[in-house]
């Protein structure tokens, strides 16, 4: 395990549309390959919530935040100068060396969509969001399509995609594995530990349970 | 006086997290079947206001892999190891000690007779142990359930049937909703409940079991600080492990025996267990 954990400040909490970017200090943190996640302590919680890393500029974790629960609730109403302790990176990120990428995410499946857009050189993106107010997060990825419900994300996947890496709810995820065989998925599912240790992440593969922290979160499709 | 620090069963994959178990005093594995196990359907594990809710349902390799797969590069961690092992009949706990009786890297095994998220064996706790006892020399600790309306009996009954420890508590069994699905959080419905929450449940279960019984007790429950360790030691455990703490915190073990040593020595009355052998 590569990972550290680390106390760190927030030294920024920001709106994007409903989303928050909470901007965290460094510290000695390595932020990793894109689609890799780090579990961030929610204050008053019992469990901390794994979140993929959204941008690493100098000194910096970002990470793009959806309050849906309490945990991500408590973690959007942290202030700046607030710690909290951070652990990762965690997880197999996606496979960046690939040839002609593009980039197809869905509501905060965005997330982890600038950094590997920096990582990638600025690749070519897709971003499906549910309104206008949650599109407003397509800011953080240069070059990107944009669609908003009805309208879906597959609609404007051109015939020929080449190498597609992916986030977002499962059903986007399930209609860009049946259109692409091959395509690298980002999947996610309830974490308490982000290292293996309470298998209470599993997914189906093969007809097996195999634990989303450890094997994923990005899982490849045989082509 | 720092007692043994060992995780809870299920709470830690010495195969993922080396550099976690390198802090303990022991490590216990998760509960091995006599049959591989894929385990329960997602979702398994969801968070309370003051704990977590699990059904993982012993998902494991089943012995045979463990023994040939697992227990060699347990073995190299260079920690005890302690095998916990389930099953669905007193026969799967004779066949699951009989095996491991050979395997030497085996310091002590720990019998779950308590899983909440799979049917139970129709024997007794202490007919369970009775086959284990026949099939291994090897140190025995009986897991208990707090779930039992008399948990020192069911301590009697598995110390005359020849338990060498007592590893409280289990899981309590406890069932949550979703408040937009109106579903229950975990696929199975009903899961084991651990955390903060089940501290106190534990601590009297230790306490009842300590003055019923002169077994050593590996103490579990919601621990997450060195208070937390000095209370388990005061109802009478010699020894403690970790459980929900270990997933938001890898390195607890470490912040725990720090805030030990800060408090400095306990009184006597503070530590009524004697330290275990197989730990110590």
């Amino acid at each position: 395990m590569n990972a550290r954990r680390e106390q760190v400040r927030a030294i920024g909490v920001e709106q994007i549309g409903p989303y928050t970017l909470l901007r965290l200090e460094r510290g000695e943190l390595d932020p990793g390959v894109p689609g890799q996640f780090f579990m961030l302590e929610a204050p008053g919680r019992v469990l901390p919530r794994p979140m993929s890393l959204c941008r690493a500029p100098r000194g910096e974790l970002q990470f793009l935040i959806d309050p849906i629960g309490p945990g991500t609730r408590a973690l959007c109403a942290l202030a700046v100068g607030d710690a909290i302790h951070v652990f990762g990176p965690l997880g197999n990120g996606f496979d960046v060396g690939v040839r002609r990428p593009l980039l197809v995410a869905g509501g905060i499946g965005i997330a982890p969509m600038p950094y590997l857009a920096a990582v990638l050189g600025g690749a070519p993106a897709i971003l499906g969001f549910r309104s206008d107010h949650h599109a407003a997060a397509a800011e953080l990825v240069p070059r990107a399509s944009v669609v908003v419900e009805p309208q879906l994300v597959t609609e404007l996947l051109p015939d020929d995609p080449g190498d597609v890496l992916a986030c977002g709810p499962e059903p986007m995820l399930e209609a860009v594995r049946a259109r692409i065989p091959g395509a690298q998925l980002a999947w996610e599912a309830p974490m308490a530990c982000g290292y293996g240790a309470c298998y209470g992440c599993v997914v189906e593969r093969d007809g097996r349970y195999v634990r989303l922290c450890v094997e994923g979160p990005i899982l490849r499709e045989a082509a | 006086m720092i007692p043994p620090i060992l995780n809870a069963s299920g709470c830690l994959d010495a195969l993922t997290a080396p550099s976690v178990v390198e802090r303990l005093d022991a490590f216990v594995t998760k509960t091995v079947t006599p049959l591989p196990r894929e385990g329960n359907p997602p979702p398994r594990i969801a968070e309370t206001e003051s704990g977590m809710l699990n059904s993982i349902g012993l998902q494991n390799p089943g012995i045979d892999a463990f023994v040939r797969d697992n227990l060699p590069r347990l073995a190299a961690l260079g920690v005890p190891i302690w095998v916990s092992v389930g099953g669905f009949s007193a026969d799967d706990y004779a066949l699951l000690c009989t095996r491991l009786d050979e395997c030497a890297v085996v310091t002590t095994i720990e019998l779950n007779l308590s899983c909440p998220n799979v049917e139970e064996a129709p024997e007794t706790a202490a007919e369970l142990v009775t086959a284990a006892r026949d099939a291994t020399g090897k140190p025995l600790y009986a897991k208990l359930s707090p779930a039992t309306c008399d948990v020192a009996e069911s301590a009697r009954a598995v110390a005359a049937a020849g338990a060498d420890g007592l590893s409280l508590v289990n899981t309590i069994r406890g069932l949550g909703f979703d408040r937009t699905s109106r579903q229950p959080v975990l696929a199975r419905g009903a899961g084991g409940y651990s955390g903060p929450a089940l501290r106190p449940i534990a601590l009297a279960c230790v306490d009842a079991c300590a003055k019923a019984v002169e077994l050593p007790i590996l103490g579990m429950g919601g621990i997450a600080s060195g208070h937390d360790v000095k209370d388990f030691l005061r109802a009478g455990a010699s020894s403690v492990a970790l459980g929900t703490i270990l997933f938001s915190e890898p390195w607890a073990p470490d912040r725990l025996r720090s805030e030990l040593e800060a408090a400095g020595a306990p009184r006597a009355d503070e530590a009524r267990g004697q330290v275990p052998e197989s730990v110590a």
